[in-house]
């Protein structure tokens, strides 16, 4: 895809008025969002808010019901090739990366191997050039030693930040971070955050669903407060976390701080 | 009772077994080819999202899955033909049923292979960006073979075993020449004994050797 030049406060990514049914469930009801350079938001809300699939949708994971995504102000077709105006969820992935909640490191690779993966496949980067940014992103998630390990042989959040290296082996302007601590060990938690709070210091633009109150408060710019497929409340950590106004959101924020 | 076991009659016709094992070998490894191709299609088809596909190949799959092999054999060499009007040499009869009916049971060890890994793989590989094709290639099939191997390895094994049948449709496989020697002879446990050797010899370093594979992979994983 061509790099069109875009002002800097326009947004990178844009969901308008999308909706998303499974059969006759209608999960996400119209739903807008709009992500500028640097942004962080975070979405919280109850089990079945429709947060993650939202995000799914934001790399066309989920192929949205009605609705548009835009990415650099073009709209994101139904192809995996771009055509015409529109361009291909296959481009739109190279720009927009995703880290899941269970990690899906593949299980026959090693570590290295998950994480050039991308570039050497489907960027065509030269071997020795992904290799070289591959081990930059493993030190800076803490895991060069494990270079050649398999995954089965790492922790959960050593898989996790494996994880985070092979979507920012893309060179991703966009980050999508799905429930990323959600299936961790307590103690494990921590070292994932780590990495993520470090990436918004570096000023990643990142869609991040997430339970984790605190962290949600501390790391993004913005919070929205999904319940029953819609936005119900959105505004600053301040407004949302610490003074929450909505009744829905009140209940929801007390249950975490116990 | 004593018998009085004579293998010297019976080994002056050991070029007619030699001849039978190279006709059984070359029937389960002429099955097996196609079959595989049989199988890859059909699997492709049950996967391919299309309705009419998927319906034609679960047809297929289960006429031959449904139906004995001793019956596939006797409608393709006798019905078949009247059915199209030409006449149907033995050969391709044995080796047509052989396949299709391996065939059958491949594309379900290839489906239930593919469909075992876990949807996250198939998702973490569109997540960078990864067409169809390379999701498939690179990340998907790479660990079904793996699961499939055991499977494919024993359905092989049974293949082997189950050529024996084309001798009732007059091709002359190690079965069949077992009767010969043992119409000529009149030693049955000798021609027989002989027969049930050679099928052994053939195929205990096969399951030895998926035992091995399987034992292994389960480390591996």
């Amino acid at each position: 895809m061509t790099t069109n030049q875009i002002s800097a406060d326009a947004p990178i990514i844009e969901a308008v008025a999308l909706r998303k049914s499974f059969g006759t469930h209608e999960v996400l009801k119209g739903l807008d969002l709009s992500l500028r350079r640097g942004e962080v938001v975070a979405l919280i809300g109850p089990s079945g808010s429709g947060k993650s699939t939202f995000i799914r949708c934001l790399n066309h994971m989920e192929v949205p019901t009605e609705g548009t995504i835009r990415f650099r102000q073009r709209k994101v077709g139904n192809t995996f090739r771009d055509k015409g105006n529109e361009i291909g969820f296959g481009t739109l992935r190279r720009h927009v990366g995703m880290v899941f909640q269970h990690f899906n490191l593949f299980p026959h690779k090693t570590v290295l191997q998950n994480v050039i993966e991308g570039p050497v496949v489907v960027l065509k980067q030269p071997m020795k050039q992904a290799e070289e940014l591959a081990l930059d992103l493993l030190g800076q998630v803490g895991l060069a030693a494990k270079r050649d390990a398999y995954p089965n042989h790492l922790s959960g959040g050593q898989k996790q930040r494996v994880a985070i290296a092979r979507a920012l082996a893309m060179q991703p302007e966009v980050l999508l971070l799905d429930e990323v601590t959600s299936a961790l060990d307590p103690e494990l938690v921590g070292e994932v955050l780590a990495v993520i709070r470090g990436l918004a210091e570096k000023g990643m633009t990142m869609a991040i669903v997430t339970h984790e109150m605190a962290f949600a408060a501390d790391v993004s710019s913005r919070i929205l407060f999904l319940d029953h497929g819609v936005i119900a409340a959105s505004g600053t950590p301040q407004d949302m976390i610490r003074n929450p106004e909505n009744e829905r959101l009140k209940g929801f924020v007390s249950r975490f701080h116990g | 009772m004593t018998y009085n076991w004579d293998f010297h009659a019976v080994w002056q016709y050991s070029d007619l077994f030699l001849w039978g094992l190279g006709m059984s070998l070359l029937y389960t490894i002429g099955s097996i080819f196609f079959g595989v191709i049989i199988g890859f299609i059909t699997c492709a088809a049950r996967l391919s999202g299309w309705r009419a596909l998927d319906v034609a190949a679960r047809v297929y799959q289960e006429l031959f899955r449904c139906t004995p092999l001793l019956v596939q054999l006797l409608w393709f060499y006798y019905a078949f033909p009247l059915l199209v009007g030409e006449t149907i040499d033995n050969h391709v009869a044995a080796l047509l049923t052989l396949s299709l009916y391996v065939g059958a049971f491949y594309a379900e060890i290839f489906r239930g292979g593919i469909v075992s890994i876990d949807k996250g793989q198939r998702e973490a590989a569109a997540a960078i960006g990864m067409s169809p094709w390379q999701s498939m290639t690179r990340v998907i099939l790479p660990q079904a073979l793996k699961r499939m191997l055991p499977s494919f390895i024993n359905q092989s094994v049974i293949q082997f075993k189950n050529t024996s049948l084309v001798s009732v449709i007059s091709v002359a496989d190690l079965a069949y020449m077992a009767a010969v020697v043992n119409g000529q002879t009149y030693r049955p446990l000798e021609s027989y004994t002989i027969m049930a050797a050679l099928y052994i010899a053939m195929l205990l370093p096969l399951t030895q050797a998926a035992d091995w594979i399987e034992k292994r992979l389960r480390i591996s994983d």
